[in-house]
Parts: structure tokens; sequence; C-alpha cells
């Protein structure tokens, strides 16, 4: 699966709260709606700006903070292709590979807002194009392989009635 | 073949492995739980998982703690909520009981050695009780509740060591917020932390969930600490099935050891926007304070409400402070009734609020401050925006200096109050 777009750049430690704020959980359940308020606390003004296909390029823990599934679905119908970052938070981690949200782990240091990137994330490469720099990602454990390539947990499941870890 | 931790005596037997950190084992789960607070409902994901039913419905729990006041769209859930309970045949706690996290010991549904997820990240509250007890999303929750078991990676530990006795006026939360500044706010992610030494033998059950429960924030799995006589006394007439004591292995393997003085320890205060910008009370620049919250499921159990009512009697709040407590569960207030305590804060100036989430999260729409305006909170999360305006700012403390805070207007050493 290959996934090129611009980037956008963020800090470390990028919360849930951050990423869809705990006031909109009673606003609206469609994560289409919410999508117009992603990073809004942090950055007012993205949910408007992003477009299908862009890159979330993020510091060290990204999604740390709640288990809300909300987070990856909002990043997701926003039309973000895959978010990078050199590490996540465990639950968000799952939550995204569950659902299907892409995530690649990778130095993101020499990235800037703005870049023109791409990723094969089979292979687990990529490549920043306006620096030409290579970018080589952290493998995933078998099962989250599993999972993806099943099309999510839902499908593996209903697929395999258990875990598929082998 | 070395000893083992705690995480991984428990997953070797849900596993029925020999399960080693590193490992990635599919193990059977003791219980699970959810709230009416994230979306999507796990419930609405159970279909798509290829089933209509609960694996085992009494191994299932359903909470309404995060909305204890709904709009239209959280009433909905709730009567969703309520509808799935009955249907199903799982037990609900009902708005008002109390949050999820101090129910579920405190009536009983969790033992020693259990492997309990919960969809919330502070399921991690548990593990006071020697329970790896941690939090998921929605459809890892839903795939728990069709099959029983979930996939985890058995996570390295990482010891955290704490000797001495607590000074007075030092408290649980304090030896938290320290801890969380040592090893930040992903300093444990993918692992679990064992809380252990003659600090945490000494403490209180009370004081053992505050720890537990600010694992998350150092984006730990786990928070676990052995049990002990505490534990036993502290179960006793709470727990009725059987159960063993749990504890880690002498000659178990840490990925680190975090040796923390508590003696010396003072109050400690997270400042806005993270949880792990912790500093010393003392080193603390004169910090005006417009709202007070003691609640949530890290400090508003009752020796915590307890506590702020011993700084508070006969005294009354800073004029132009609001002071919200909010008990973290039914059997919290009731007990805190019967003591005098409520009568105590509520008569100091308190607004007491509904058993639940309120005063936490934003989406509870309760506590909402003002632009501007500074908030001194029990909670476990300061995170900009998190009570429902992003122009705010949120300092985290033990309920001592909530309370002490309260009475002067400024975040105030608590200690002062202790010595008078």
């Amino acid at each position: 699966m290959n996934i090129a777009g611009r980037a956008h750049c963020f800090g470390d430690d990028i919360n849930t709260d951050y990423i869809i704020a705990s006031k909109y959980k009673t606003a609206s359940l469609d994560p289409r709606d919410l999508a117009r308020h992603l990073m809004e606390d942090i950055d007012p003004g993205f949910g408007q700006r992003v477009r299908p296909g862009d890159i979330l390029v993020a510091g060290k823990n990204f999604g740390c903070g709640s288990s809300r599934e909300g987070a990856p679905l909002v990043i997701k119908a926003a039309g973000i292709g895959v978010v990078v970052a050199p590490s996540f938070a465990r639950i968000f981690f799952r939550n995204a590979i569950n659902i299907g949200l892409p995530v690649f782990i990778c130095d993101t240091a020499g990235i800037s807002t703005g870049d023109d990137l791409e990723f094969d994330l089979e292979a687990g490469t990529g490549r920043n194009r306006s620096t030409g720099a290579l970018i080589e990602a952290a493998p995933l454990p078998r099962v989250m392989i599993n999972i993806v390539r099943d099309g999510g947990l839902a499908a593996h499941i209903r697929k395999h009635k258990t875990f598929q870890v082998a | 073949m070395a000893g083992k931790t705690i995480s991984e005596t428990i997953l070797s037997a849900k596993s029925k492995s020999d399960a080693r950190a590193g490992d990635i084992v599919v193990a059977a789960l003791d219980l699970t739980y959810s709230h009416d607070g994230n979306r999507p409902l796990a419930m609405d994901l159970l279909t798509s998982m290829g089933t209509d039913k609960v694996w085992d419905p009494a191994r299932y729990i359903l909470f309404l703690d995060h909305h204890p006041s709904p709009n239209a769209l959280s009433a909905a859930a709730h009567t969703k909520l309520r509808d799935f309970a009955i249907q199903q045949g799982v037990r609900l706690y009902e708005m008002g009981d109390g949050i999820s996290h101090v129910i579920l010991p405190e009536r009983g549904h969790i033992a020693p050695g259990d492997l309990v997820i919960g969809s919330d990240s502070h399921s991690c509250t548990g593990g006071a009780l020697a329970a790896f007890t941690t939090g998921v999303g929605s459809t890892d929750m839903a795939a728990a509740m069709a099959t029983g078991q979930l996939w985890m990676r058995v996570p390295e530990t990482i010891l955290v060591r704490c000797s001495g006795v607590l000074p007075g006026g030092v408290a649980a939360k304090d030896l938290a917020l320290a801890i969380a500044g040592r090893i930040g706010a992903d300093g444990a992610n993918y692992m679990a932390i064992e809380f252990a030494g003659s600090t945490i033998e000494a403490l209180s059950m009370d004081g053992r969930f505050t720890l537990t429960n600010l694992a998350i924030e150092m984006g730990a799995k786990a928070g676990l600490i052995g049990t002990d006589a505490v534990t036993e006394a502290w179960l006793d007439g709470r727990l009725t099935r059987p159960w063993a004591h749990v504890a880690a292995d002498a000659d178990a393997v840490y990925a680190r050891i975090v040796d923390i003085d508590a003696s010396t320890l003072t109050p400690r205060i997270a400042l806005p926007h993270n949880v792990d910008n912790v500093v010393a009370i003392e080193d603390l620049p004169r910090t005006r304070v417009h709202q007070v919250v003691i609640g949530t499921c890290n400090a508003a159990r009752e020796s915590d409400l307890a506590e702020a009512a011993r700084i508070l009697k006969g005294k009354r709040i800073a004029p132009g402070v609001r002071l919200i407590v909010t008990p973290s569960s039914r059997d919290t207030m009731v007990a805190s009734m019967q003591s005098g305590v409520l009568a105590t804060l509520v008569q100091a100036g308190a607004v007491i609020a509904t058993p639940g989430c309120s005063g936490c999260a934003g989406g509870c729409h309760f506590a909402v401050p003002d632009v501007g305006e500074n908030v001194l909170s029990t909670a476990n999360r300061n995170f900009k925006g998190r009570l429902g305006n992003a122009e705010s700012f949120i300092y985290l403390a033990s309920p001592a200096t909530a309370a002490a805070s309260a009475l002067t207007g400024w975040i105030t050493d608590p200690r002062e109050e202790f010595r008078a």
C-alpha cells in the first residue's frame, strides 16, 4: 500500500484531548462532523486546512491520554493517509491498527511541514521527496500485520474467531 | 530460568504459557467493562465481530459515569446502555453510583491475579490489588466481548522502589506526581510499573489506587502493587470469591529500577498542560486559584475527602473561589455523609457534584472554567482544554493542597495547615 502526501508537523506527546477535544464527545457521534475540530485546541483551523491524503507527522508518544477510539477515527475521517511518529502511545497504536488508520514508526526529526512524503506501508520504507532522505520503519508485530491484512480487527475476528498471533 | 514480574506471572496463568516480557500471547479475560463516555460504543461494534452476544454476561459490566449531567445525545446513549444491559443480562451501574475504576474494587469485582480490561485509559487503577488491569479502545473491547480473549504483548516492567515515611502533609498523590515527573509522559510506554518498598507497604488502599491510577500518565499499560496484609484487610467483606496473594518473584527481571526517597518528599504540583510537568510546591511562584476540584478516579476516595475536611473544618473558602467536590462513588459519598465530612465541606463553601466523572473532562459539562482562569484539581490530567475551555490552566495536586489552596485563593503548601 503506497501513500504520498504533504506533511503537517506536530510536537511530542500529542494527546487524545488535543486530537479531538473531549467537549465534542457529546456534540456529535459522527467522525466526519468532528474532523473539522481535529487538533483545534493546539492548532485552530487545522481541521479546515487539512486535505485528503495529507500526512500527519509528530514527535514521540503520539496519541497519549484517553482510550477514545474517536481519536484515530477522526484523523481517518479528515482524510489523513498515515500518521508518522517515532513512538505511539500503546492504546492509540492498537486502536489505529484496529480501525484501519495506517501508522508508521520512524524518526521524524528531519521532516518539516509542507514536505512531500511517500511511504510503502507493506515494505516499511519511505522517502522525503523534498529533501531526498530515505525513511525506514520499525517492524510491526505479526498479529498486527495479520489484522491490517484482514482489513481491521472486526474482519480479523469474523475470519478467525480469535487472534492469529503467528 | 529467571523469576517473573507480577505481569509475567498473571499473563502466564491467563495464557497457559510461560509468558516473558516481549512475548505476544492470547490471554483469557476475567472481567471486561465499558462506560458511557467513548465513541464508538463497544456494544455497537459487537455485531461486526460476527456475534450479537457477550461471551459471558457475568464478565462484562457497564457504567454510566462519564455523563452525570447528560445532554440529549448522552441521555440517548444512556438509554442504549440500559437496554443493552437488560437484553444481554449484564450488570449496569447507574448514574450517581460513581466511577467504574473506583466501584470495581470497592464492590468486590476484582481479585488479585485477575486479568481485566476496560474501555478507558484509567483502567490501570485496579492494579493496586495486584490484578493486571488495562485500558483498550472500543474495537479491542468488542473483540473481547465476542471472544473472552485479547492479544497482548507481555510488558517489560519498571520497578519503582519507594522507601521512607511520607512527611506530614505529603500524600500518596504527591508521591505519584513525583514519580510521574521522574519517569515522564512516555517513560513507561508499552511497559508495566510495579510500585514496591516500605513507603508503599505503609500506604492505605486509597493511596495505592491513587498511585496505580497515574500509571497511564507515564504511558504504562499497568500499574501494579503486590498483595499484603493491607490488601487482605481491605478485601475482607468486599471480595466474596477465594483469592490468593500475588507478588513478583525475588529474582524477577526488571527493565529499569527507579529509587524514590519518600522521607524527603514535599508536596508536588503538575503545571499546565502536562502531567509530567511536575515541580515541588516550594519552587512554584505565587499562583492564583479560581476553582478547586476534589474529584476524579485519582484522589476523591473517603480518606481524600476526609483529609480535605480536616483542613477546611470550621473555616470558609476564600471569596471568589469555587470548590467543587465529587465523591468518587456512592459508597464514598454515603461514608462521607455519615462521618460528617460532607457537611464540613459544604459548610466551608463546597459544591457537591454527582459521584462520577464530574469535574474531570469537558464532556461532563460541569466545572467548566472561564478564559484565563486557573484550576487546581486532584485529577490525573491537566491537558489543555481538558475541562472544556482551552484558554484555562489546570494544576494537579493532592487533596490537602487543594483544600489549603481553596482557603487562601492561592496555591498553598498544606504543610502550613498541617502545622497549625
